[in-house]
């Protein structure tokens, strides 16, 4: 079992299944769900996202929805999704798009112009963080984002809030002409708790606004615009006084706590006696609120995850307050480091330390799967002694043991241009490779593969074409030739893409036909100037689970030489017989898909398929 | 609300092996607080975990939850569906009578066998059920398969762990025959429903016998393997016989060879070779030879 949503999407708009859908009731959902509900309930039309975790599911459970009420898609990044979403702001409906913290890296140029243009119809932006970098690159706080863009920024604390505030969200929007940042974290996107739900409000379109002094962000309009923002923010400081949005919980008044988000539940589970001021907002904070709340307390302290956003404000606003000098700038919070932090800081006992378990578990970190096509994709370039630039998605598990493949990953379609600069540095005598995924390879790749054809870099670039965006659990890109809710349409060739790019050295290899891989990279390498490689094989595990007959290890002829230990296949392992104090091979039949790179790669070619 | 302390949450902890149900056994418990009118909260982590790493699932149900995680040494109950992530999450049970129920199925991952020197062992959990439960004191370890295969159905193993679990908590047993049911395909019904009285009857019997009983049927640790004397690999070239064809630099598993200047095959990385001897067999000329020798004990 795995968190994968169902894939069930709707496409039509049948009555009864509204029907059904409009009834309110009480049901449980993760977060990313009653976001999802939320923006639906909300008479959201148009909702667009590049699939990343924790944020993914959000688009998958909009998909559930019936398409009569909202186009639902995916797009190739973050910033056209971003840009769909204002299209469809401008355009005079509710929009929203969805995407992780790094994802706004990728949609900010498009969102610090949108925060001066405003919106037409309502326009949000999930983004969700993960603190304690759960599945990530860093950890970054989109509260920060939020300040610097000068937009609204909701943390909802549990899947409640998250429907309510994602409702909420766009009312804000369109009232105070801004798009508006929802902000969720990995705990609150994928804890289940139950919601209460309403029916969908259908929202009249407002029509496109032929307004182009609003519209176009030329310098002069810009200008005009930017008192505008400023206004906005202290318009936004008195409307998040309210206690729907600033809420004091009133208990003892010799400490006060500041908090937001999930830190919220932490806080009550651990000091339920405190006061509690429970912002909705960090940005633009309810100075005034604030302010009375620090008056009447004795003792505040702020507990917010991550970056100190209120705190910083605070003491801007003349209020020295304490936060971080107790609860830690990084990392995820927890019942345990909130106690910790409020034990530093004098307000509860500290416990006695328990004394831990004497037990040493097992290593278990994440592998690539049974059968992976990107193993044998990273075999030939272990083959190669490559200097390799990585890149996101599934296949960074290569950069460790046994693979050991990869030397650099940085962000989404970086592989390529760091791969030029590795050229360009002139210092490299190994061949010089790129690896990056196909929906990576769209995402952020293609520029970067121009500009190396430009620039007439001797690199190769390989293309791990797995037909899916494995690592978030398997969704459709342009390469697919499916979208969202499962239509047919274009699928992008990735041959032909490649060769319009300028590249003259292309060729396509089944990933697991592992001596052509081997030949075809070493004649690209060998190739002057830009040369792909297209690795091509179907993900096992999307969006079918793939399982073949399974191979077998002939003892007998097994020299327990290990070469087949290094795909780092989850079907290997030990088997108890040991030759001259090696261990044999044995293949676990009920994982192996069947795949044969082990048969493949065995020196003494005793791996040979079952036979019943 | 003011000032008002919330009654304590309880708390359970599933753990295991990404594909073993671990969301699963979360949900049918969630579904069994519901019918209840119980607040719960079920908290787990996607994204990488999926990829054959350990899964968890913090649970918590009362009157009102505000955590949605369970705070280190406060789980009601572990549940580990594989031996080593009980382990794993051992501190997070309570110490005055946290259930620990375990099975002692292990799933050997392949970081276990990374070190391809000669004599290495696969790096697994040393800690054998029986000390380990003495160590605890309250729980169950059982074989949960082992269970289920003697009804005829190996795969609901899940469910004697359920079966299990049921007699840790309030909850009757009819509500919990009547979620799994309503949650179990329609041919898995009666292996369901048998797994799930199997696993209440193997916990009574478990109740009923005395704690000595109970850790003398466990397993305990494994027979050391005996010890096998470390040996150094020396890697043997004869330069003339070698025509720098690369063959052996390009096939060792542990890329530690490489051609010198010569043109001549050499070992660059004498660390990370592990003696596996590809490169001799591979040799079309015969020329490289791989020794293992053995290191001898300096004599005191």
């Amino acid at each position: 079992m795995d968190a994968k949503v169902q894939t069930k999407t709707s496409k039509g708009h049948d009555d009864a299944e509204r029907e059904g859908l409009d009834q309110a009731g009480i049901r449980p959902m993760i977060g990313n769900e009653a976001i999802a509900r939320g923006a639906w309930e909300a008479g959201v039309r148009v909702a667009a996202a590049y699939p990343g975790t924790p944020s993914t599911e959000i688009m998958e459970f909009l998909g559930t929805y019936p398409a009569g009420d909202s186009h639902v898609q995916w797009s190739t990044n973050e910033k056209v999704s971003l840009d769909v979403a204002i299209g469809g702001s401008f355009a005079g409906v509710r929009s929203i798009t969805a995407m992780k913290h790094v994802g706004l890296n990728v949609a900010s140029d498009a969102l610090m112009s949108q925060a001066y243009i405003g919106v037409n119809g309502g326009l949000v932006l999930v983004v969700c963080d993960d603190p304690g970098i759960h599945s990530s690159q860093n950890e970054q706080d989109t509260r920060m984002f939020a300040r610097f863009a000068q937009v609204p920024v909701l943390e909802p604390a549990d899947a409640q809030e998250a429907l309510d505030y994602t409702r909420r969200a766009f009312d804000i929007s369109e009232e105070f002409d801004t798009p508006v940042i929802l902000r969720s974290t990995t705990r609150l996107s994928h804890t289940r708790s139950p919601v209460k739900t309403r029916p969908r409000t259908d929202v009249e379109p407002r029509g496109f606004n032929e307004d182009t002094v609003k519209n176009v962000i030329i310098p002069a309009h810009a200008r005009m615009a930017h008192p505008r923002v400023l206004a906005r923010e202290v318009k936004l400081q008195e409307f998040f006084a309210s206690p729907e949005f600033t809420r004091w919980e009133e208990g003892s008044t010799e400490i006060g706590i500041i908090t937001a988000s999930t830190a919220y539940s932490y806080v009550k589970e651990v000091l339920p006696e405190a006061s509690v001021l429970k912002l909705a907002a960090s940005y633009p904070m309810a100075i005034d609120r604030v302010r009375e709340f620090y008056e009447a307390m004795d003792r505040v302290l702020v507990i917010e995850e991550l970056e100190p956003v209120i705190e910083t404000a605070m003491n801007a606003a003349g209020m020295p307050v304490e936060g971080k000098a107790f609860f830690p700038r990084d990392g995820e919070f927890s019942p345990e480091v909130v106690r910790e932090g409020l034990r530093k800081a004098g307000i509860i006992e500290g416990a006695e330390e328990q004394v831990p378990f004497p037990v040493t578990p097992t290593a278990r970190p994440p592998v690539l799967c049974s059968g992976c096509p990107h193993i044998t994709s990273y075999m030939a370039v272990r083959s190669v002694n490559a200097r390799v630039a990585g890149d996101i998605g599934c296949y960074t598990l290569a950069a460790v043991d046994p693979l050991r493949a990869i030397d650099t990953c940085v962000s989404m379609g970086s592989s390529i241009g760091n791969a030029v600069g590795f050229a360009k540095a002139g210092l490299e005598t190994r061949p010089i490779i790129a690896t990056i995924g196909d929906s990576t390879f769209l995402h952020g790749g293609i520029p970067a593969l121009i500009d190396a054809v430009y620039n007439n870099a001797n690199i190769t670039v390989m293309i791990l074409d797995n037909h899916i965006v494995a690592m978030t659990g398997g969704q459709d890109h342009p390469g697919t030739g499916k979208t969202l809710r499962g239509e047919e349409t274009h699928r992008v060739v990735f041959e032909d893409m490649v060769r319009a790019c300028g590249v003259k050295w292309v060729r396509k290899v089944d990933s697991y036909d592992m001596a052509s891989l081997y030949q075809a990279l070493r004649e690209a390498i060998e190739h002057k100037g830009v040369s792909v490689v297209i690795s091509d094989r179907p993900c096992v595990l999307d969006p079918v689970k793939l399982k073949g007959s399974p191979m077998q290890v002939a003892a007998a002829g097994c020299t327990a030489c290990q070469s087949c230990m290094n795909l780092g296949c989850p079907s290997l392992g030990w088997s108890e017989e040991v030759l001259d104090g090696y261990h044999k091979v044995r293949i676990d039949e009920t994982t192996c898909i069947g795949c044969s790179l082990c048969a493949q790669i065995c020196p003494s070619d005793c791996i040979r398929p079952v036979v019943n | 609300m003011a000032g008002k302390v919330a009654t304590k949450p309880r708390s359970v902890l599933i753990v295991g092996v990404g594909g073993q149900g671990v969301i699963m056994m979360s949900k049918v418990l969630a579904l069994v607080c519901q019918r209840h009118g119980l607040q719960v909260k079920q908290s787990e982590v996607h994204g990488m975990a999926k990829r054959g790493g350990g899964v968890f699932s913090h649970i918590r149900y009362g009157e009102t939850v505000s955590s949605p995680t369970i705070p280190k040494g406060e789980a009601d109950v572990l549940l580990a569906m594989e031996w080593s992530e009980g382990l794993r999450w051992l501190d997070f049970l309570r110490r005055d009578g946290g259930a620990f129920i375990a099975d002692t199925k292990r799933i050997v991952p392949p970081f276990a066998f990374r070190s391809r020197k000669y004599g290495s062992q696969p790096i697994y959990s040393p800690e054998a059920p029986r000390e380990v439960m003495e160590m605890v004191g309250s729980g169950f370890a059982l074989d949960a398969t082992k269970i289920a295969a003697e009804l005829g159905e190996p795969r609901a193993a899940n469910t004697v762990l359920l079966g299990v679990l049921s007699t840790t908590l309030e909850f009757s047993a009819d509500d919990w025959r009547e979620v799994i049911a309503q949650n179990v395909p329609a041919k898995a019904q009666e292996a369901n429903r048998l797994a799930f009285e199997a696993g209440r009857d193997w916990a009574d019997a478990s109740r009923a016998s005395t704690m000595e009983d109970r850790l003398r049927e466990l397993p305990g640790r494994d027979e050391l393997a005996a010890e096998i004397a470390p040996k150094s690999v020396q890697f043997e070239i004869t330069g003339e016989w070698c025509k720098g064809c690369d063959i052996c630099v390009k096939m060792c598993p542990e890329r530690c060879l490489r051609l010198n200047d010569e043109q001549i095959a050499e070992l660059a990385n004498p660390e990370a070779c592990t003696g596996c001897r590809i490169c001799e067999w591979l040799c079309p000329d015969f020329a490289i030879r791989v020794h293992r020798v053995p290191v001898l004990e300096p004599v005191a």
